[in-house]
């Protein structure tokens, strides 16, 4: 929106506005209803959480977190993103060099299926899971006698987890690899390489920051879910509370010092998601997925 | 040319007056002349246009020629208040124009990519300039609908008013912009490349025709072109631009016959240059002497430029440009010869008849300019 | 692989790997996905129509419903009009700080839903930083409908700008240069040419965010009231009929939800169809 100067000699009478913006007051308005409406909700939340964690003062803070149930509660979320990511991200691989490198009838079929976590709210993801494994689920009988737990227990909160966080992965590298096509594979296998070592020489660098892209989008959400976990778990204290279960827990005993500590956290996971999503998206913009969809 | 009296003060008039003539094509505004003066425009580090001047006549059908980069369509779109120029004036009618806002300018514009508006069905693009009058100005319904129904006529799209654009093919787009641009009556036509979208043959087709419309209706009408052929058969005058400054105006008999400058003569048909010398009213090259006055011409180094087509072919005198054929190929109606001649191996190309026997590589031949020109070096 | 005869419904390639994948792809999709999802459809549809129909209509699940696709759609309303606004201004403007506010949009859509419910409710409590402005005047924001209104304006606001965005950069210029000089004045250029090209995306913005905030839970249970009838969503009813052990009552409204869920992708697919058909892009 550069102006061109006007020089001294110039004939140029008074100029008018340029043809495609809108007036300056028009402008200086929309702005305006803009910053006001987005540091209202999305500014204002995200400065609470980090004021409120700190008003008791530093020393409190990183005691709050040190406590034992937090602690572990931080414990049990790295767990279950250490499980349940790479099984998404080899699930992503797997489906997207399916759809990717290959005609079959039903494509669109799969993609849809794919898609469909997305569709269904997180408690509904939890609940699945309970009619399957709970006490007085499809196999609920039968775990017992089995002695295995999976609702209320660490099983269930990974796979409840996996649910939810189940198309991120496929959903970035699908249109990626459907858009390289097949012509890199079918050379390097005319060239005589095997289909592992094409997968890894060829598809995965062309794929790279997509994947890097997916991954950082599972991950943010497979440390953060609540409604899902929390149907799920039990909320044992301690055993099978996630960090975002334990800033609940810690929230009702009213110990806010300790939620937002813990909220800090998870809210400082999602700066960084955040921050490298734009940083992957500013440098590699034209291989990404996320560009592309509409 | 239809009456043109009318202008934008009689839309204020009482409601019920407000209908349209009944003409069998519709009315127009005004056309007026227009001047530009010294006008520049730079973007950013790079000049597009350098301190342009010209005079466009009421009525005028004019072309903007040149290639990419020139500056044709920074010049088209500051007339049309759609870019604003650094310095200079224009003016229409005489009256200061850069003042005034692209909609107060009332002239209409056609895109190379049509800029149709796809939600909208034909008739409703083509009433857009008439509907967003505002309410006093505003023509009642039935006579909107009477001068969209007689522009579709006029540009042979009758039955398609209820179309959206991406039902139409490119012509039949370009059509549209043409009748949407019309409908306002505008007081000058700027047309930016408005056939470069399209096919060979639908842009000879709507040459033909926007010719037609433009002797039918009187605009004032300035199109953009790179492609010299168009601008040759359709221009009133052709303004030759080259890197944001005027080479030459002329009639397109000019331009093509008596060219001002080395670009005009390459860019409008095709020429072969020579490096000679002029001494006392004679022309050298290469240290011989050349069957070509060189009239009042001081002496120097110039540049010898003539088209492939205006040679005569010397069967053995001297005095020509000598040399040996290379190869030869058929092209179109004529043959042409690729010629390399003197000492330096300067090529050029020749056109003879087809009837004429074959010649073969290395045969010798000399061939005289039957028409040139002589440019400084 | 490749010895075996290929199937009929798929195209022979030389590219290895086809079985492999897709039969993982397919169990791991079947395991995690379609049989539990089945699982639940199975379980509704043991009540029976009657029973089913008889839970469904239930008044509290009744209400829960109507708070949750009421506000849902209040909010996805309230979110289109700013959204709009906000994804212009960020696409079309240039200001200072416009870089990081464009990568804070993301912000409702990366942050744990946990973390967003407390944080709303300390702000909208009658002595949070925004509550205790508003109390005053009347305006009880915190454990009332409004609360719950305020975190699904939250959740909702990225899915509008960013469908958005790309559909405003992709713009054509020159049809807003064609109604200038058509003698259309800015604003009838942007209500008559600029909105219309934007509405499919509008739309399709609204349907997903409208989608969302029906089944969010984490940030609304902090701030709403939880009160059943007044400020109960459904997806809190389902976590309280479990609690309860009432398995049936809990699917029942779970089913109705997906259900929901599958009509508004339906509409969001039929919308992008129909844009696609009539304005040549999506």
């Amino acid at each position: 929106m550069s102006d061109a100067t006007l020089s001294t000699t110039s004939f140029v009478a008074a100029r008018p506005p340029r043809v495609t913006t809108e007036a300056f007051w028009v402008r200086a308005i929309m702005i305006g209803i803009t910053l006001v409406f987005l540091s209202v909700f999305v500014l204002l939340p995200l400065a609470t959480v980090f004021v409120e964690a700190l008003r008791g003062g530093i020393s409190a803070y990183f005691s709050a977190l040190a406590e034992r149930e937090t602690f572990l509660a931080i414990e049990l979320t790295l767990l279950v993103a250490a499980t349940s990511v790479p099984a998404n991200l080899v699930f992503g691989l797997a489906a997207s060099w399916a759809i990717a490198k290959f005609e079959f009838r039903g494509k669109s079929f799969l993609i849809t299926l794919i898609d469909l976590p997305f569709s269904v709210s997180p408690v509904t993801s939890g609940l699945i899971y309970v009619i399957l494994f709970g006490a007085q689920g499809y196999f609920g009988h039968f775990l017992k006698s089995a002695g295995v737990q999976i609702i209320f227990a660490v099983p269930g909160i990974v796979l409840a987890t996996m649910f939810v966080t189940f198309p991120f992965v496929a959903r970035e590298l699908i249109p990626i690899m459907q858009e390289q096509g097949k012509r890199d594979e079918e050379a390097a296998l005319s060239l005589g390489a095997s289909g592992l070592r094409t997968f890894f020489r060829v598809t995965l660098p062309n794929v790279k920051w997509a994947l890097l892209y997916g991954v950082l989008l599972c991950n943010a959400r497979a440390m953060g879910e609540f409604g899902a976990v929390s149907v799920v778990s039990g909320h044992i204290r301690g055993h099978t509370n996630t960090m975002p279960l334990q800033v609940e827990i810690l929230y009702n005993d009213y110990n806010y010092a300790g939620a937002f500590a813990v909220a800090s956290l998870l809210a400082l996971l999602a700066l960084i998601t955040l921050g490298l999503k734009s940083l992957l998206q500013w440098r590699f913009a034209g291989e990404l997925a996320a560009n592309r969809r509409h | 040319m239809d009456a043109l009296a009318r202008n934008n003060v009689n839309y204020v008039a009482r409601r019920e007056e407000r209908a349209l003539r009944p003409v069998a094509t519709p009315s127009w505004g005004v056309p007026v002349d227009v001047s530009v003066e010294r006008v520049v425009k730079e973007f950013g580090e790079t000049p597009a246009l350098r301190g342009v001047s010209l005079t466009i006549n009421s009525g005028e059908l004019v072309a903007l020629l040149g290639p990419s980069g020139s500056g044709k369509t920074t010049l088209l779109r500051i007339l049309a208040g759609l870019d604003v120029p650094d310095a200079g004036r224009v003016t229409f009618a005489g009256e200061d124009a850069l003042g005034l806002s692209v909609q107060d300018r009332h002239i209409g514009f056609v895109f190379q990519n049509y800029a149709l508006f796809r939600h909208m069905r034909v008739f409703d693009n083509i009433a857009f300039g008439l509907t967003v009058q505002p309410i006093w100005r505003r023509p009642r319904k039935a006579s909107i609908r009477k001068r969209v129904m007689d522009l579709l006529d006029l540009v042979q799209l009758s039955g398609l008013e209820k179309r959206y654009p991406s039902q139409l093919s490119g012509g039949q787009r370009q059509r549209v912009a043409l009748a949407r641009a019309l409908a306002i009556e505008p007081r000058m036509l700027l047309l930016d490349e408005p056939f470069g979208a399209l096919d060979a043959k639908v842009r000879r087709d709507l040459r033909r025709w926007l010719r037609d419309i433009h002797d039918r209706t009187g605009h004032t009408t300035v199109f953009v072109t790179h492609d010299q052929e168009e601008a040759i058969e359709l221009a009133d005058r052709i303004v030759v631009l080259n890197q944001g400054q005027i080479e030459q105006v002329g009639t397109p008999d000019e331009i093509y016959d008596r060219p001002a400058t080395p670009f005009v003569a390459s860019f409008i048909g095709e020429t072969n240059a020579l490096p000679v010398s002029v001494e006392s009213g004679k022309l050298f090259l290469d240290d011989r002497a050349l069957e070509i006055g060189a009239g009042a011409d001081t002496g120097g180094p110039r540049m010898l430029v003539f088209r492939p087509h205006d040679v005569e072919v010397l069967a053995s005198r001297p005095g020509g440009i000598a040399g040996r054929v290379v190869s030869e190929r058929r092209h179109g109606a004529v043959r042409r010869l690729e010629v390399e001649i003197g000492m330096r191996r300067h090529t050029i190309e020749i056109d003879v008849a087809a009837d004429t026997p074959k010649s073969r590589k290395g045969d010798r031949i000399s061939v005289l300019p039957s028409r040139w020109w002589l440019f400084d070096a | 692989m490749q010895s075996r005869a290929a199937p009929a419904w798929k195209r022979p390639s030389i590219i290895p790997g086809f079985g492999l994948t897709l039969g993982f792809t397919l169990t791991y999709l079947g395991l995690i996905v379609l049989i539990p999802l089945g699982g639940l459809i199975l379980r509704s549809s043991a009540l029976g129509f009657s029973g089913f129909w008889a839970l469904a209509t239930d008044p509290r699940t009744l209400a829960a419903l109507k708070v949750s696709f009421g506000l849902s759609f209040i909010a996805a309303a309230i979110n289109a009009v700013f959204g709009l606004i906000a994804a212009w201004v960020l696409v079309r403007y240039r200001f200072p700080g416009q870089k990081l506010l464009d990568a804070f949009i993301d912000l409702p859509f990366a942050l744990p839903t946990a973390v967003a419910g407390i944080a709303l409710t300390a702000i909208y409590a009658p002595n949070g930083w925004l509550g205790q402005y508003l109390e005053p005047l009347g305006l009880k924001i915190a454990y009332t409908p409004n609360g719950i209104l305020v975190a699904l304006i939250f959740i909702g606001l990225p899915f509008i700008v960013r469908t958005l965005q790309p559909v405003m950069e992709d713009l054509d210029v020159e049809t807003e240069e064609a109604a200038a000089t058509l003698g259309a004045r800015r604003r009838h250029t942007m209500f008559r040419v600029i909105l219309p090209a934007l509405l499919p995306a509008l739309l399709t913005g609204f349907a997903l965010a409208l989608a969302r905030a029906v089944g969010e839970y984490g940030s609304v249970i902090f701030i709403a009231g939880n009160m059943p009838y007044v400020s109960e969503i459904a997806p809190l009813l389902i976590v309280m009929k479990l609690q309860e052990f009432n398995y049936a009552a809990a699917t029942v409204i779970a089913t109705v939800m997906l259900a929901i869920s599958f009509v508004l992708l339906l509409v969001i697919n039929l919308l992008q169809a129909w844009s696609r058909k009539r304005l040549g892009h999506v």
